[in-house]
């Protein structure tokens, strides 16, 4: 076995691998052919084995399996990956840009002494590593050049297809010393929130609003259009946050996935975890001030406007 | 206990703006503290009002500017202040190894039991300083926190971690720890009158390199900005011009051919 290129770390949780595990393998292999090596991707916890085998897809050369504890721990996860590079001595790490992998990736930097580049939207080699990633709210691209020979980045979902096909990886399995035992942060389980009255994910027609509505008594405004136009109010984050709306109406990396027929936006910027639960939707239409907006990137229909004199003329048209 | 928020002035991008070079006009920017440490420092300080905390502790990096959103976390609570700069740092790139070699400076001298910190900066989004630090300073962490229960008694703080999905994780971390706060911890409250009078008089300590024990090599980071530009619309969105009636008469035109309210 070759030394890598690239070592992509999965990520699952109770028992399932997350889809961003098969989109690194795609990220990793374009990543291990511009550097010229292989790729290899460790699993860690859990069902090693049964992860292993759905992991063995196209482009993958080795697969280091790490039979230790069962979820998530990042002491585990931390002490394992650098064990893994101590051995393999791969020039980059790829994690998933995940609540859990911003959970241990910065500390395997850190500890490892080599820079770290997160939420990565493309990577390029060409002798010196180029990393393209957004900045203020996604309104502006940047490319980062990486000095050094070993790097850990993280990969956000949803940029890379998923890798198919089936791969001849040699999987081996990889002993660790760290022990689960010895953690200083322990899961003691897991919840599900946002239950409630209405499921947002059932309605055709989802009327959303954001932080442009400035004022919990203007939600009213936002109830009447849903009502005129027979739809379900959702909303962004802050409006959850702020206490306005219960939790199981919020839309994006914490809360739902939607996939409606029509998702009107209004007052919503589109930061990217806020899209990461609606970019699905068949048809996406967006009220906001800033032409700028990242909403309008994803939208099929937009108004740029004040959402407090556009609302009420369609409250009207459908009266 | 003692208690250190690190607090970042982030910028933000108007709804217009110009690209110079790297960056974008500085003209164009405009200034806030970010969201998620709003957060921090209502926890920080809300453990000093329960008598868990004797001191909370705001900790910057930043230019002089930045004094007036640090004020803020002052007036909101924090008894004092520390805002590391130097003229070497202005024209650096801060990539996380750097900010938390000049973190690591302050806690060193500050010593605290807890630090919080926001889960990522509004402006550049890398949402990696706080667990970094942690390794560096050998503190426990828990990254994307939204439930915080200290049992300072038993040295560990009950978290729940916000996973993707609306899942929680409910996880036992040992103290000393380094926690990300997520937005919705709490309700972070807004500055009194006599908290902002009383901000004035607080202490804001500044520290340069040379005070810490660094050299500019120090703040010489990994990572250089090399293209920054407006990203390629990936949709052909219709735009609806037009006033607002017009343009909600062409939008209700619109949503009744995609059968809403048919
Ligand atoms: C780990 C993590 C998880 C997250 N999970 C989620 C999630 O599940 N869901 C989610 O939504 N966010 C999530 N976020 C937060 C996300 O990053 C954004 O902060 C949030 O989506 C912003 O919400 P917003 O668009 O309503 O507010 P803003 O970004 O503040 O946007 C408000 C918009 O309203 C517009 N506006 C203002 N006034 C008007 C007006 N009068 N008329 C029309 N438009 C107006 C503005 O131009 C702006 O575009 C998460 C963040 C993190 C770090």
């Amino acid at each position: 076995m070759a030394d890598p290129a690239v070592l992509a770390v999965a990520e699952h949780r109770r028992g399932e691998l997350r889809d961003v595990s098969f989109e690194l393998l795609t990220a990793g292999r374009e990543l291990a052919d511009a550097i010229g090596g292989e790729l290899h991707v460790a699993v860690i916890s859990g069902d090693v084995e049964a992860h292993a085998d759905a992991l063995n897809r196209e482009g993958v050369d080795a697969i280091h399996t790490v039979p230790v504890g069962e979820e998530f721990d990042h002491t585990v996860y931390q002490g394992a990956v650098e064990e893994l590079v101590d051995a393999h001595d791969p020039a980059t790490v790829l994690f998933p840009n995940s609540v859990n992998g911003l959970d241990y990736a910065p500390a395997v930097a850190e500890s490892l002494g080599v820079p770290l580049v997160t939420d990565a939207i493309d990577v390029a080699y060409d002798d010196e590593l180029t990393v393209t990633r957004e900045q203020y709210g996604s309104k502006v691209e940047t490319t980062l050049a990486v000095e050094g020979d070993r790097y850990a980045l993280t990969v956000r979902g949803g940029e890379w297809p998923a890798a198919d096909g089936t791969g001849d990886a040699v999987v081996e399995s990889f002993t660790v010393d760290v022990d689960p035992a010895d953690s200083g942060a322990r899961v003691q389980g897991y919840e599900e929130v946002g239950g409630g009255d209405v499921d947002i994910a059932d309605a055709d027609v989802l009327v959303s609003v954001g932080r442009g509505i400035e004022e919990e008594d203007n939600l009213e405004l936002i109830f009447d259009l849903a009502e005129a136009m027979d739809a379900t109010v959702s909303s962004s984050r802050p409006i959850v946050d702020n206490g306005w709306l219960p939790k199981n109406r919020q839309v994006g990396q914490s809360g739902k996935v939607v996939t409606p027929d029509v998702y009107l936006a209004i007052g919503i910027s589109g930061a990217v975890q806020h899209v990461a639960g609606m970019k699905g939707a068949e048809t996406i239409i967006a009220i906001n001030t800033d032409p700028n907006a990242p909403i309008f990137d994803i939208a099929d229909y937009g108004i740029v406007g004040d959402l407090f004199d556009v609302v009420p003329e369609l409250i009207d048209d459908f009266e | 206990m003692k208690v250190l928020v690190t607090v970042k002035e982030v910028a933000e991008v108007g709804d217009d703006f110009a690209i110079e070079g790297t960056d974008i006009a500085e003209g164009d920017l405009e200034y806030d503290l970010n969201e998620w440490d709003d957060y921090a420092i209502e926890a920080g300080v809300q453990l000093a009002e329960a008598g868990v905390a004797d001191e909370v502790v705001a900790l910057t990096i930043g230019p002089e500017r930045s004094e007036e959103t640090i004020r803020m976390a002052l007036a909101k609570g924090a008894d004092r202040a520390v805002r590391v700069w130097d003229d070497a740092i202005e024209d650096a790139f801060l990539d996380v190894e750097t900010k938390v070699g000049l973190l690591e400076a302050i806690v060193d001298e500050e010593e605290p039991d807890l630090v919080l910190s926001g889960v990522q900066a509004a402006d550049d989004a890398f949402g990696a300083t706080g667990v970094a630090l942690a390794d560096r300073i050998g503190f426990e962490h828990a990254a994307v926190v939204n439930d915080l229960d200290l049992d300072a008694d038993a040295g560990v703080a009950n978290v729940r971690r916000e996973l993707e999905g609306g899942v929680e994780e409910l996880t036992e971390v040992d103290m000393p720890a380094v926690l990300t706060v997520q937005t919705g911890l709490n309700e972070p409250r807004y500055a009194s009158l006599r908290g902002i009078r009383q901000a004035q008089r607080k202490e804001i300590a500044t520290r340069d390199l040379a005070d810490i024990g660094l050299s500019p090599a120090d703040v010489d980071g990994a990572l250089t900005v090399t293209e920054m530009y407006e990203p390629e619309s990936e949709s052909d969105a219709e735009i609806i011009e037009g006033d607002a009636g017009e343009a909600a008469g062409r939008l209700t035109e619109v949503l009744r051919e995609k059968g809403v309210d048919a």
